[in-house]
């Protein structure tokens, strides 16, 4: 997994990928930080981070579409599927060495904290924790949905496209569960991706949606490796 | 040791590989000859734990490979047939990467230096992979596979895109390795596999054709010969005197090469040696023996002769030897011969399973 995890991360900065992807993170946040907070000269963050939602639903498929797309295509999967190692740890690795520059990225939030903390004073901690865990669950369940549609796919563009738009489903989904009712209704809205993100933002830390992100987490890492499994008995 | 028992891949309604099984023993190279398509690839993923075979068995040193494929992966090293290189590293990178990779437990600086010095890539190490030329991206791919010093090597087609002085270096390399390794060595040129292989096994339409040593492949001696002569003499002179040594079966002129010289095409029986009788005739005639050429089967050849039952067109190969050397003479047709032998084999092969069938 070390070995997976290292290549990965190293193969972000060798190309422009993690440049650019950091680099349109950390512009837009500051443009959040600075009109929500510093414009208006409040240390409440709820806005700055209710904004980076949508910002990830576009970027993150772009950090994660190269992760099994590519392989496939330059066959160099072949060497990590007949490498003594499992499945779980490639998938593991990739998706450590993604969610690593995720963190990179959200790292800038520690100088805006700080920021805040030279100009007001004193501020309250409790929501600012909650939005960062709120973020950092949502972020990597971003990636590894991510991840998984890249191995389905050796074309990038598509798993990006596919991520995309199965994140903004998942968005919408709240919006779709009107249009049902019933036990449908219920299972969608549950669905809600962004319901329960924005429960972080307001500073409520529900030990439901922390289970719900860790969930999708856990069954889209599940999901790409049982389809690298299938892979090999099509 | 590699145990394959009643292997068979089914993609769909086509069976790529179709019930096969062989057994490599300790310490031998051998020899996976077929034509694109044959199968070879999908039965060499399946060594490696690529994929999975539809039906059937495959067993590493004992190991089963889809029982415990960590412990049985360990002792191969594949090279694909396209190698796995990830063309944004450098050399040095990436095989500390498939060091780490594959949980190597040996000095780490000292055993990337020995492979690279095995495989000739030491000068390159520290470049791009991206920038290598087609014979070192394929050495580093060879590189890849013996990280690890595995017992197992499992190499398809490893002189594709070569140029002929790196293919003689893979060759000897691969002849060298086979003393201390396991080799699965898959190619469709036939004379790689003769160079290189204690045994062949050749594949054909996911089926073995045949499966012997390369002696016992060459002692088989069957099918028919050609010789292309060009001969200095009146034409029809020579196809009258040419065609009444024993052993001739037909001779033809070609085109006149130069002036007064024609190219005769002349097909023994039964792999009969007519070449000091030939030799002999033209000389008490006061004619020249300006060239004499015995022509090889090449794999097509063969396989025409296993998938068609038909007899093989006898192609030309470069193989043209003085006549008046006949040490080299000898060692031509010798080659030749071994070639016809394979035919032989394999039709003989082909027959025992129609008999079977």
């Amino acid at each position: 997994m070390g070995a997976i995890y290292r290549r990965e991360l190293k193969a972000y900065f060798t190309s422009p990928i993690a440049y650019i992807y950091l680099a349109v993170f950390y512009l837009i946040t500051g443009y959040y930080f600075c009109m929500a907070n510093i414009y208006y000269a409040t240390t409440d963050m709820s806005t700055t981070f209710a904004g980076i939602f949508t910002i990830m639903m576009i970027l993150l498929p772009l950090l994660t579409m190269r992760l099994f797309a590519d392989e496939k295509k330059q066959k160099t999967e072949q060497c990590l599927l007949t490498a003594p190692v499992n499945l779980f740890e490639i998938v593991m690795g990739k998706f450590l060495a993604c969610s690593t520059i995720f963190l990179i990225g959200m790292a800038i939030y520690i100088p805006c904290v700080i920021v805040l903390v030279v100009l007001a004073g004193n501020i309250s901690w409790a929501p600012i924790i909650g939005n960062m865990i709120g973020l950092l669950l949502l972020g990597m369940s971003f990636i590894s949905i991510g991840i998984f549609f890249s191995s389905l796919t050796e074309n990038q563009i598509v798993a990006a496209i596919i991520s995309f738009l199965v994140i903004i489903f998942l968005y919408m989904i709240d919006v779709f569960a009107l249009l049902f009712s019933g036990a449908i209704s219920t299972v969608m809205a549950s669905l809600g991706f962004y319901s329960r993100y924005i429960e972080f933002t307001q500073g409520i830390l529900s030990i439901n949606s922390i289970v719900f992100f860790i969930s999708v987490i856990f069954v889209f890492n599940f999901l790409t490796v049982r389809m690298l499994e299938k892979r090999r008995w099509s | 040791m590699i145990e394959v028992k009643n292997l068979t891949k089914q993609y769909g309604q086509k069976k790529a590989v179709d019930n096969i099984s062989f057994t490599v023993n300790d310490g031998e190279i051998l020899g996976f000859l077929g034509p694109n398509g044959a199968g070879k690839s999908t039965t060499m993923n399946i060594l490696t734990g690529y994929i999975s075979a539809t039906d059937g068995q495959c067993l590493i040193n004992g190991i089963d490979i889809l029982d415990d494929p960590t412990t049985a992966k360990k002792e191969i090293g594949y090279l694909p047939e396209q190698p796995p290189l990830y063309l944004d590293m450098t050399v040095k990178e990436y095989l500390s990467f498939i060091y780490s990779l594959k949980k190597c437990k040996l000095p780490k600086e000292a055993h990337l230096e020995e492979v690279c010095k095995l495989v000739k890539i030491t000068e390159v190490y520290n470049r791009v992979i991206k920038h290598l030329s087609k014979g070192y991206k394929q050495r580093v791919g060879v590189a890849q596979a013996l990280i690890g010093n595995p017992k197992i090597l499992i190499l398809d087609e490893p002189t594709v895109g070569l140029d002929p002085k790196q293919i003689l270096d893979i060759r000897n390399l691969i002849k060298r390795l086979g003393k201390k390794h396991t080799v699965i060595l898959s190619s469709h040129i036939l004379s790689e596999i003769q160079a290189t292989c204690d045994r062949i096994v050749i594949i054909n339409n996911g089926v073995i054709v045949a499966d012997d040593t390369t002696e016992n492949l060459t002692h088989n001696l069957d099918g028919n010969l050609s010789f292309t002569a060009r001969i200095d003499g009146p034409r029809d002179e020579v196809l009258k005197t040419v065609s009444t040594i024993n052993g001739v079966d037909s001779v033809k002129a070609d085109d006149e090469k130069e002036p007064g010289v024609y190219e005769y095409e002349i097909k023994v029986k039964e792999s009969a040696d007519i070449r000091r009788e030939l030799f002999k005739r033209i000389a008490s005639r006061s004619w020249y023996l300006l060239n004499l050429k015995s022509n090889e089967l090449t794999l097509e050849d063969i396989f025409l002769k296993i998938t068609m039952g038909m007899d093989v067109t006898i192609k030309s190969k470069k193989n043209k030897v003085s006549a008046a050397n006949s040490a080299e003479l000898h060692e031509s047709v010798d080659k030749a011969v071994a070639a016809a032998s394979v035919l032989g084999a394999a039709v003989q092969a082909d027959e025992q399973k129609g008999g079977e069938e």
